[in-house]
């Protein structure tokens, strides 16, 4: 009885030691998103999508015998270049992440891509950056993004006006990157189908008076007015400007401007003008609401869908390579990603992870759709929509 | 009729919105103006002032309209600015009993009061989002126009179309009235003219009975009344937005200025300089000239003096040139 005591004694303490050295061995990821700044409403729920991934592909029990991924998270502040690149670094050289999700806004993700991610060899994976700047920035491979160019949208909106048949129009757009670089992408495309801009003005966000730039704008002329601005600043401010003088009354409307509130200030003005704004639908979208509601997180928010494919397509591509190196995600992040290979949704890693440790092939479809396309950007669907009484109306997704 | 439907469009796109941001600013400069000529600094407070009186009477006009109340064809807020104007009056008064007035008895240097009041301004700032948060507010109801651009074009046969808010309107109208009635009071009455006394030289002031703590207040009390006019003017015309009001701050500071910092006149010709200089300057003329030249002169361009992203940069270059030729402002007020 002592000896059968002993032995069991000395049985669960070589399981306890076998279990505690699969614990140890762990790969760290890098969540940085901005949890202070402007878009620190947003964060916690893309972080906590993002996290949401990495504790299925740990539960799941599948992934490269018994490593353990864990989130490592920094704030990128969303505008402070400085301040996101001693956070990436911190995250690099201190806690030894071997890939990042993130970084959020498209200035401090091409300041982290830049100073840190190139030097350093590790793999981004950005849910939210959609500056088309980005999609010709010196990578060597190592930046990808679940959320679309805006290039791609320029490319879309333009492709709407073709199909309307209208050929002049005035833009104006919000100073910044953001806005600079899809009123930039929206005219080359928009003049290559042969329409002509008649101006295209920028706009200040939250200034006390919009007159000015209506002035120039209505002497320009154009079928219509192109806004690519934000709903709740600036954006709002020209498009009530240019009602109220009647320099114009049909708007196009970019993916920064497509809200309720706008709709609920402007009322039936609005009627008649249209729009664009990413979007995704199908059972992906479906199936993430259950798992992140399951979770207890908000998949609703904007982002969410975005960060949790991100962090899922870092394990992904870890399993594929069979190591939890910075190697293996920059080799074949774009391979698990894209056809061929079995669909994966949301919820369904753990099978993902199977099929890879078979040799099998895997496509990542995922909450938003997932196909990346040039240098490892999302393709993004765009949902094109005009506003009838009050209302926005789907017209169909391009 | 091609020179009316130029100077129709000349009228919708410059000339009405100018006059009507020119009075707001006015109204604003005005409270500036006086701040720094009785109490000798530069209140950088001011534009949350504004918007902690306009956000009291957007809680009126709530109230006011879930009673059923309304004026018709104008917008209720009207009714609810003497609410506004008492309760920034109460926020104001406890703000100079609790703060300024301490160091008003040190008699420290105006500049250390500008630092001071900028602390006021972030304690406003805080108030006014935690009461009322920071979004858009629009607390606009009646009319929303005069007439309309449309209207205009089907009345008149013109190409062109003028469009007048009733907020511009009542903006012009009310700007008239709250001058003429702040002219009066510090030319006519007895306090008026002490503040007058007390803004020239304190202590010869002093020395004929006025009591300073008196004037005080009612420079106060005034400033209450301009700041949450002038806010709700605003506010009725565009939209309510905390962050925007604080933004409203430099474009006031600059009408105060270029007008000459302390005379109330000035403030009131530096509000509509500043405003037609921001409208006017960036204008493109080739639709008003495009009626004006015969059809072989007519523009291809746009005639664009400016690109409006200088728009800013025009008026600070008017504020700079006054500094430089005028300290003292167009309007021989104080040099700064």
């Amino acid at each position: 009885m002592r000896k059968l005591l002993l032995a069991s004694v000395a049985t669960a303490l070589t399981a306890g030691t076998g279990f505690a050295e699969a614990q140890t061995s762990e790969a760290k990821i890098g969540v940085i998103l901005g949890f202070t700044g402007p878009i620190e409403s947003l964060t916690p729920m893309m972080a906590d999508s993002a996290e949401l991934a990495l504790k299925e592909v740990n539960d799941s029990g599948n992934f490269l015998d018994g490593v353990t991924l864990t989130p490592v998270r920094a704030d990128s502040t969303c505008v402070d270049s400085a301040a996101a690149t001693a956070a990436a670094e911190r995250l690099v050289s201190t806690d030894g992440v071997v890939a990042i999700m993130g970084a959020d806004c498209s200035g401090v993700t091409g300041a982290v891509l830049s100073n840190v991610a190139l030097p350093n060899g590790i793999p981004m994976v950005s849910p939210s950056a959609t500056s088309p700047g980005l999609t010709t920035a010196e990578d060597n491979g190592l930046f990808f993004r679940t959320s679309p160019s805006d290039a791609r949208q320029g490319e879309v909106l333009a492709g709407i006006l073709a199909d309307k048949g209208i050929s002049t129009v005035a833009v104006t757009y919000t100073n910044n990157d953001y806005g600079k670089g899809l009123s930039d992408a929206f005219i080359s495309n928009f003049e290559a189908n042969g329409g002509t801009v008649t101006l295209s003005a920028p706009h200040e966000d939250n200034k006390a008076d919009y007159s000015a730039e209506i002035g120039a704008l209505a002497s320009a002329g154009g079928d219509l007015l192109v806004v690519l601005g934000y709903s709740d600043s600036g954006g709002k401010g020209m498009i009530r400007s240019a009602l109220d003088t009647g320099a114009f009354d049909t708007f196009m409307l970019g993916d920064g401007m497509y809200s309720d509130a706008l709709l609920a200030d402007l009322g039936t003005d609005l009627d008649g003008s249209f729009g664009s704004v990413p979007w995704s639908e199908g059972p992906g979208t479906e199936k993430f609401k259950e798992v992140s509601d399951a979770a207890g997180i908000n998949g609703e928010s904007t982002y969410t869908r975005e960060s949790y494919d991100a962090a899922a397509l870092i394990a992904l591509a870890m399993m594929a390579g069979g190591e939890a190196t910075s190697e293996a995600v920059k080799d074949n992040l774009l391979a698990v990603a894209n056809a061929p290979g079995e669909q994966i949704l949301p919820g369904e890693l753990g099978k993902a992870l199977q099929i890879l440790k078979d040799g099998g092939d895997i496509d990542y479809v995922g909450a938003t759709n997932v196909e990346l396309i040039g240098p490892g950007e999302a393709a993004g669907s765009y949902r094109f929509y005009t506003i009838t009484d009050g209302a926005f109306e789907t017209v169909d997704f391009r | 009729m091609e020179f009316l439907n130029g100077l129709v469009a000349l009228a919708n796109f410059v000339l009405i919105p100018a006059v009507a941001y020119g009075a707001q600013l006015a109204l604003g400069a005005l409270g500036v103006t006086l701040i720094y000529g009785i109490l000798r600094f530069s209140n950088f407070a001011h534009g949350d002032t504004m918007a902690f009186g306009t956000m009291c009477t957007i809680l009126a006009t709530w109230w006011l309209q879930s009673l059923g109340v309304s004026l018709g064809p104008l917008p209720t807020a009207l009714l609810a600015i003497p609410f506004g104007i008492a309760g920034c009056a109460a926020l104001i008064l406890l703000t100079d009993r609790v703060v300024y007035r301490f160091y008003r008895r040190q008699k420290v240097k105006p500049m250390i009061m500008v630092i001071v009041s900028m602390g006021v301004m972030f304690i406003y700032n805080g108030v006014t989002r935690f009461i009322i948060g920071t979004e858009d507010q629009n607390f606009a109801d009646g009319e929303r126009f005069l007439i309309g651009a449309r209207e205009f074009k089907a009345l008149t046969g013109l190409d062109e179309g003028l469009a007048i808010r009733t907020t511009q309107a009542i903006t012009v109208v009310t700007a008239l009235i709250v001058v003429a009635a702040l002219f009066w009071f510090l030319n006519r009455t007895r306090t008026g003219k002490s503040m007058r006394a007390y803004s020239d030289n304190e202590d010869l002031a002093l020395l004929s009975g006025i009591n300073p703590e008196r004037v005080v207040m009612v420079t106060w009390l005034i400033v209450a009344a301009l700041a949450t006019i002038a806010g709700v003017l605003y506010g009725l015309d565009k939209s309510f937005k905390p962050f925007t009001y604080f933004q409203l701050l430099l474009p006031i500071f600059a009408a105060a200025i270029v007008g000459g910092l302390g005379s109330p006149l000035g403030a009131i010709a530096g509000g509509f300089v500043i405003a037609f200089s921001e409208v006017g300057i960036t204008y493109a003329w080739k639709k008003v000239l495009g009626y004006w030249l015969p059809d072989t002169l007519a523009p291809d361009g746009l005639v664009q003096l400016m690109s409006t992203d200088y728009k800013f940069a025009v008026s600070f270059v008017i504020l700079l040139i006054v500094l430089l030729f005028r300290p003292t402002g167009l309007f021989k007020g104080k040099s700064v």
